[in-house]
């Protein structure tokens, strides 16, 4: 019974790097940005959490208000400094947005200080229920994983079903062609950047009352989302869910079974991976 | 926003000069294309046929001159503004989506709130093919159904301008009529085109007036009848 709250664990863990992954995953797969930023907007969403849940007394009021926030950070940035990089090389998109971390370490600090936080869990979701006479699972955990299902549902949903997910697939494979059919791509790409972060920084909001509120926070997980990234190849949604549930039971289960090695399980899943697929388990679609 | 005068040509380059890079392609290309008029482009490989056509859609800003759709200056506006005017583009390489279905392909260019007889099901039934085949890829398609994608596609825009860059290229003789054919009912519906093709004989067939680029410059302009009647011009400047 012990594997199977390490598994739920696991699986936690995996849907909250889905979150992640996937804003990462479209970023660089439609845009062609690499997103070096995406971490900060983890520790943003998680000290928004912090702020707001302090402001407001409740994460229930503290969530909605933080997305908004994020949505229209993301919308900014994209509008003021990433557009001006598409043209250009890699190289650049790079620097821009580890000079974001810089900036948001920063600016955390300033704020907030060097200190832990912690964000509490709200009263109706902070119990557990029993799993057997001795073991039991808190709810909040179980809390966060039905809404990250809630939400891959309804990104698969707006991506395959809708228009504006046609035409964000349609300038995913061939953007100059989406353009001259009347595709709004600058706006599009707005959309999915501002999306990314969204999504970023809601997964650190609702990470917050279990993984508590910490300085470098996002540096941590922006590495294991990268090799979510491109473990499930990059630009696949499919792709990033797969890999982000692998990557969060292998790196669950490591600490349990092999807890001498437990920093190098994701890293030799991901060794494995890519002997096999060199690009990744789905490629872009 | 400035008046549409209902004389006003669908679209007009004037004194165009475009780059690629260093290499100075377009030299002062003037070119207007009037409501439901279809102009031939002539000019042999890598006279400028393709990038005064990117230039005319807003894929590749003019360094100077200016483009004007339907009475408005569009120069160096983005290509999804010129688009929503009504100029429908399909490429050379037709430039499919394949990773969307058939259907997809058709139903993402769709412009709720734009008029004309254009629409899922009238497009279908001037291409009987697609209807068939509307939950495949797009990259499942052979050729000729590709490139009648492409142009099912731009017709869903309900476009006043249909620019057709070599559209019969690589595509078995039947697959060709077939095309030239449905080239021929778009005119009939009295959408204006621009036909650019290797099969000459067909463009000026096709075409009301016709434009001869060499090296980024307009050796001829004139009545496709004219050209026909002077096949010394096409030999001189075609090498036909």
């Amino acid at each position: 019974m012990d594997y199977l709250i390490q598994i739920l664990n696991g699986v936690q863990y995996g849907l909250l790097l889905f979150l992640l992954a996937s804003g990462l995953t479209l970023i660089f797969g439609i845009m062609g940005v690499i997103n070096l930023a995406h971490g900060s907007f983890y520790m943003v969403g998680a000290y928004l959490a912090l702020w707001l849940t302090r402001l407001t007394g409740s994460l229930w009021l503290a969530l909605p208000l933080g997305v908004l926030a994020a949505v229209a950070l993301g919308a900014l940035l994209e509008w003021a400094l990433i557009r001006r990089l598409y043209a250009r090389d890699h190289l650049y998109q790079v620097l821009l947005t580890f000079g974001l971390i810089l900036v948001f370490e920063e600016l955390r600090s300033l704020l907030f200080g060097n200190d832990v936080h912690g964000v509490p869990i709200p009263p109706a979701l902070n119990f557990s229920i029993p799993l057997t006479e001795t073991l039991s699972y808190p709810v909040y955990r179980l809390f966060i994983s039905g809404v990250c299902l809630a939400l891959a549902a309804a990104m698969y949903l707006v991506i395959r079903k809708t228009r504006l997910g046609m035409m964000v697939r349609a300038g995913n494979s061939n953007r100059e062609m989406a353009q001259v059919l009347g595709v709004d791509i600058p706006l599009v790409f707005t959309f999915v950047f501002a999306l990314g972060v969204a999504l970023a920084a809601f997964a650190g909001m609702i990470a917050a009352p279990v993984s508590s509120v910490f300085p470098g926070m996002g540096n941590q997980i922006l590495i294991i989302c990268f090799v979510v990234v491109v473990i499930g190849g990059i630009g696949s949604i499919t792709g990033a869910m797969v890999a982000a549930l692998l990557i969060g039971i292998a790196d669950t289960l490591g600490k349990v079974l092999l807890p001498q090695f437990s920093g190098m399980a994701v890293y030799l899943l991901m060794a494995v991976v890519l002997i096999w697929r060199p690009r990744g388990l789905f490629q872009a679609t | 926003m400035a008046s549409t005068t209902p004389e006003a040509p669908i679209i007009e380059g004037r004194g165009l000069h475009a780059y690629y890079g260093a290499s100075h392609i377009l030299h002062g290309v003037n070119l207007a294309v009037g409501r439901g008029e279809t102009l031939g482009l002539l000019g042999r490989n890598g006279m400028g046929k393709t990038t005064l056509i990117r230039t005319l859609v807003g894929l590749l800003p003019p360094r100077s001159g200016t483009v004007r759709v339907d009475g408005r200056d569009m120069s160096g506006a983005p290509p999804h503004r010129i688009a929503r005017l009504g100029i429908a583009y399909v490429p050379e390489g037709r430039g499919i989506f394949p990773n969307l279905s058939v259907r997809e392909n058709l139903v993402m260019a769709a412009r709720p709130g734009r008029r004309g007889e254009w629409n899922f099901a009238r497009v279908l039934q001037a291409f009987p093919a697609l209807a068939e085949r509307l939950g495949h890829g797009g990259a499942q398609l052979s050729g000729g159904e590709q490139q009648m994608l492409t142009i099912a596609r731009a017709l869903m825009t309900n476009p006043e301008l249909l620019i057709l860059d070599e559209a019969t290229e690589g595509l078995a003789p039947r697959i060709s009529r077939d095309i030239w054919a449905i080239v021929g009912a778009i005119r009939a519906s009295g959408i204006a085109t621009i036909i650019v093709d290797k099969n000459h004989a067909a463009v000026t067939a096709a075409s009301e007036r016709c434009v001869l680029l060499v090296k980024g410059r307009v050796v001829f302009e004139g009545a496709s009848a004219q050209l026909r009647a002077q096949p010394e011009v096409l030999r001189r400047h075609l090498g036909v």
